[in-house]
């Protein structure tokens, strides 16, 4: 379906479409705008909109949010543009390793911190029963390497356990 | 066939590098700068008990002589990258500012791609190309890992590669700007990994050599073609023969508004050669460098810097 200037109104998954700025600006039913991925990042784990600022948004698959260094006109059918760093269009909207292991180290909220033991089984990809006081759901997974804590990777907190979401591909046996 | 034995007269010591060509290399990791610093990476490494030496010409190379790199912490995050030392060489030469244009028109599976990243302080636009798409995989993969956010991946034969994708947001372009910069890291003979790959010579062909000569140079005039006038062009291959290296340049001399550069690296090696079983290159070829396994105990390795002029 098109609006007349070649503007779908339905998301296409062979191209990336830059996410509109507000609601206001939503073409595609359903696509997240820039405004509500920055609240979200804002409100769930801290991170301050400023943090993006160099960032433009974009959507390629249904959900799937890429954040890319530079801009250039919307849409673009290429293979990758940026990292994908989010996943949305779901009851609950998801971070990738690679973007909590790229901006979470500015993270101050729903970010857990583990032991260099448990870091090793959340990272071998198996889940464990811990205690945690803080909102269920997607959380940052953090553990201290050389003296600081770094951020590893995304683990769903529900019922008493984390249960580690590290993909196939990432897991490694430390 | 004994494929090393063309090189008799082209190489100065000739049994020092047959005798570094049977000597296995150790591994070697790049800190990958867009997710830590030098400092921290070597930290952790400590950390994990990983020894490490650095190479010397290069800050964040460092050789693992007892370890191979894929699991420890430092992998885990990210923070180093397992690449040969030779091939960390052209995007050193290339050496991208912050926030330029930069094509890698064969890129994947990635290492020269990140170290790409790494140096444009993930900012900018790199356009990484690549004709396979099993091989995008990987290009993708490691650009992920990496956590590079100025990498756009385009499928497509680097010779036709297309700059439409790149045009400015609400421009009438039809076309992206030019690239200030261009890596072409072609796919070659890769006669030069045969420490690391002891078959590497075991298919070699003439034929092959040939063939793909003629790729090398589509894609390395494109690159010129796309690249601004100023701009600068890097061209490298891990093979030794002049048919992949010199005579893709002198081709490339010919057709394209283009020059020979000059260039600093703090490695050894011997100039480009202006002469090969009866053909004569362009003389400016020798600003090209040839590294030899023998000179620096590496792989073997071809660099070129051109720079792109008026019509």
């Amino acid at each position: 379906m098109s609006d007349g200037d070649g503007t779908s109104r339905e998301n296409d998954g062979t191209q990336f479409d830059r996410l509109p700025a507000t609601a206001d600006e939503r073409v595609v039913e359903g696509r997240p705008t820039r405004e509500e991925v920055l609240e979200w990042w804002d409100e769930r784990f801290g991170i301050a909109p400023e943090t993006f600022d160099g960032h433009t948004f974009w959507e390629r698959g249904s959900g799937k949010i890429w954040a890319f260094a530079d801009d250039v006109a919307s849409p673009v059918a290429i293979e990758g543009l940026g990292l994908a760093f989010l996943r949305t269009r779901r009851e609950h909207w998801k971070p990738t390793l690679e973007a909590v292991q790229r901006f979470g180290d500015v993270a101050d909220d729903c970010v857990i911190h583990l032991s260099r033991e448990e870091a090793a089984t959340f990272v071998a990809g198996d889940d464990q029963e811990l205690d945690w006081d803080g909102d269920w759901g997607y959380l940052i997974v953090e553990t201290d390497v050389a003296g600081e804590s770094e951020p590893v990777g995304v683990g769903l907190y529900v019922h008493g356990e984390l249960r580690s979401q590290v993909p196939k591909g990432r897991r490694r046996e430390l | 066939m004994d494929v090393l034995e063309r090189y008799e007269s082209l190489v100065d010591d000739f049994d020092a590098f047959r005798a570094a060509c049977d000597r296995p290399l150790p591994s070697v990791v790049r800190v990958n700068t867009v997710k830590t610093t030098v400092e921290r990476a070597k930290a952790a490494l400590t950390e994990a008990d990983i020894a490490h030496e650095p190479v010397g010409w290069h800050d964040g190379l460092f050789a693992l002589p007892d370890d191979q790199p894929g699991t420890n912490w430092p992998y885990v995050l990210g923070w180093i990258h397992g690449q040969e030392e030779v091939s960390a060489v052209p995007a050193a030469v290339l050496d991208p500012e912050p926030g330029e244009r930069v094509w890698d028109a064969c890129a994947a599976p990635g290492s020269k791609t990140t170290q790409l990243a790494a140096l444009m302080d993930d900012s900018g636009l790199l356009v990484a190309t690549d004709n396979n798409l099993g091989r995008i995989s990987a290009l993708r993969s490691n650009a992920e890992r990496a956590g590079a956010t100025n990498v756009a991946v385009t499928h497509e034969d680097a010779r036709n590669h297309s700059l439409k994708p790149f045009r400015a947001p609400d421009s009438d372009d039809h076309e992206g700007a030019p690239y200030d910069r261009a890596l072409v890291d072609v796919p070659c003979s890769c006669e030069g990994t045969i420490r690391k790959n002891p078959d590497a010579l075991d298919d070699w062909e003439l034929d092959h050599v040939e063939g793909i000569s003629g790729v090398q140079k589509g894609v390395l005039r494109r690159a010129i073609q796309t690249t601004r006038e100023g701009g600068t062009v890097v061209y490298s291959t891990c093979t030794f023969a002049p048919e992949e290296n010199e005579a893709v340049l002198d081709h490339a001399l010919a057709e394209e508004p283009c020059e020979l550069v000059e260039f600093d690296l703090p490695l050894d090696s011997a100039p480009g050669v202006t002469e090969w079983q009866g053909d004569r290159f362009d003389e400016s070829v020798e600003r090209a460098k040839r590294i030899y396994p023998h000179h620096n105990d590496t792989g073997g390795f071809f660099c070129a810097k051109l720079e792109v002029t008026a019509e």
